[in-house]
């Protein structure tokens, strides 16, 4: 009994485990008609702004579910270039577009929405007395950075070579919001992360803003992509992120305008 | 009737790493295998999983003994917690680690002022790491093994005469030595695989922290061929191990 029972649930199991992975884009939580749902890949550093105007979409368009996969640009777009269902992919950076398009996911060309530069997280108080980026190459700071495959590290690379000063960090990061969480746990004494994320950080981190970040801005893409299920509502919520409404609510998070 | 599910079983585990092995760039393996931060992710992850699995075995085998020879009722409140990194996901479990060893966490604090030891970033805080997500294998095998094996032969030995010492010595440790190796196994197959605890407590940094887990992770942001050939690497080194050291252990020959 005890068999025949594990051998069903091994069944169910593979078998759910291969439904997922083909989720057409229609596979809505009512069932009912008119339901759609619109897969958007957007970078981690938009949760708080894509949030926001995922609800507006959904508010303005009846039936539709807008989902949101919010990672590191460089795995979403592995996963785009592996067949995940995706309708808009929103990127922190080229490079990750830019693979996206050399494998010809995207419908048409990515346009800019929008443009993040770096900036010197520090506990709430600047407890160091953080001025500058050269002050990071301090022996006695334990400075936290991204590593340079993601698109904060090399921003942060790319700074480093303007200014001449070389930081000996205590740990290269994954991505921007573990740099963050260093910072916020008291670990670090500075990091180097994204204005968007000091602000939607809060008062836990303060921000020491550096003129040689105007040095490594980031242009964000965002792209309609080819395999789109949804590519009418794709292309509405790509209006909608490049027209007023979303430049606003990407401004008030600290991003910059193209 | 069983082939069925075993199949599928078999088929789970075998499948992606076919699908890795078919995914290698075989014609840059060297190259991508013989980079330095690839050296020195392998050196440090072989010399930093010894030593967990050195810790797992010198805390967890009379940790193991405590708990299955032990008669008192708080013991089975004990052996769930001596469960609990099994079940938390290890970023939890790094996050606890911070906050307990961490420069604001309460023996943290009072290494960094008394001592100025600072355990975050440093390759002790991934062995910290490793140790503590790899103990509960080697504990709950141990513990296991006890359990079955009863305590005959160590009251047998103790009405001879034998003192306590003498007994652990040479009667339990001896017994337990097929349930040692498979358990001592296990534990530095975790720890040679660990990355939450590890990511999250002691961070990323090359020849110090980023071990062949987070390497192949730093990779995959960039050069996917390269993650790909690690990863083979990471699978080799611990086919190897389970290959050499589990079958004899499984069988009791120690």
């Amino acid at each position: 009994m005890r068999l025949v029972l594990a051998g069903v649930l091994s069944v169910v199991l593979v078998v759910s485990a291969c439904g997922g992975s083909d989720g057409s884009s229609d596979e809505g939580s009512g069932g009912g008609d008119g339901n759609r749902t619109l897969n958007v890949f957007a970078a981690a550093s938009l949760t708080e702004a894509f949030g926001e105007l995922e609800k507006q979409f959904e508010a303005e368009h009846d039936g539709v579910d807008v989902r949101l996969n919010l990672a590191g640009s460089s795995q979403l777009a592995s996963q785009i270039n592996e067949g995940a269902p995706a309708d808009v992919f929103a990127s922190a950076n080229e490079k990750n577009m830019d693979k996206v398009v050399e494998a010809g996911g995207v419908e048409g060309q990515p346009e800019t929405f929008a443009t993040n530069k770096l900036t010197i997280a520090v506990p709430p108080g600047n407890p160091k007395g953080i001025t500058s980026f050269a002050d990071l190459a301090g022996d006695d700071l334990t400075v936290v950075v991204c590593a340079s495959q993601v698109p904060c590290g090399s921003a942060t690379e790319e700074v480093e070579q303007a200014t001449g000063v070389t930081l000996s960090p205590a740990s290269e990061e994954q991505d921007v919001k573990a740099v963050l969480t260093k910072v916020e746990l008291g670990e670090a004494d500075a990091g180097l992360v994204y204005v968007t994320d000091v602000t939607s950080a809060g008062d836990k981190v303060e921000s020491v803003e550096f003129p040689e970040a105007e040095q490594a801005i980031n242009d964000y893409p965002i792209a309609v992509l080819a395999e789109a299920g949804q590519s009418e509502l794709a292309q509405q919520f790509y209006d909608l992120v490049l027209g007023r409404s979303g430049q606003e609510e990407l401004s008030k998070v600290g991003f910059g305008t193209p | 009737m069983l082939w069925i599910p075993a199949g599928l079983a078999l088929a789970l585990v075998v499948l992606p790493v076919v699908g890795l092995l078919a995914r290698t760039d075989y014609a840059r393996l060297p190259e991508l295998l013989t980079s330095s931060a690839s050296l020195n992710a392998l050196q440090l992850s072989l010399v930093t999983a010894v030593l967990s699995t050195v810790f797992c075995v010198l805390l967890g085998v009379p940790l193991a003994v405590v708990l299955a020879r032990s008669r008192s009722r708080g013991v089975r409140v004990l052996r769930a917690v001596v469960l609990l990194p099994l079940v938390l996901p290890p970023v939890v479990g790094g996050l606890a680690l911070l906050f307990l060893l961490g420069r604001n966490g309460f023996l943290g604090y009072l290494l960094d002022v008394t001592a100025g030891i600072r355990i975050p970033f440093t390759t002790a805080a991934v062995v910290i790491a490793q140790t503590f997500v790899a103990m509960p294998f080697l504990v709950v095998s141990l513990e296991g093994a006890l359990r079955g094996a009863g305590d005959r032969y160590e009251l047998v030995a103790s009405t001879l005469g034998a003192r306590p010492w003498t007994v652990f010595r040479r009667v339990t440790v001896p017994l337990l030595l097929p349930a040692l190796g498979s358990g001592a196994v296990l534990s530095f197959a975790r720890a040679l695989g660990e990355f939450g605890a590890t990511i999250t407590f002691a961070g990323s940094l090359e020849g110090v922290t980023r071990t062949l887990p987070l390497e192949v992770y730093n990779q995959a942001e960039a050069d996917v061929d390269s993650a790909v050939a690690l990863a083979l690497l990471l699978i080799v080194v611990a086919v190897l191990v389970i290959a050499v050291a589990r079958p004899r252990a499984v069988e009791g020959r120690p």
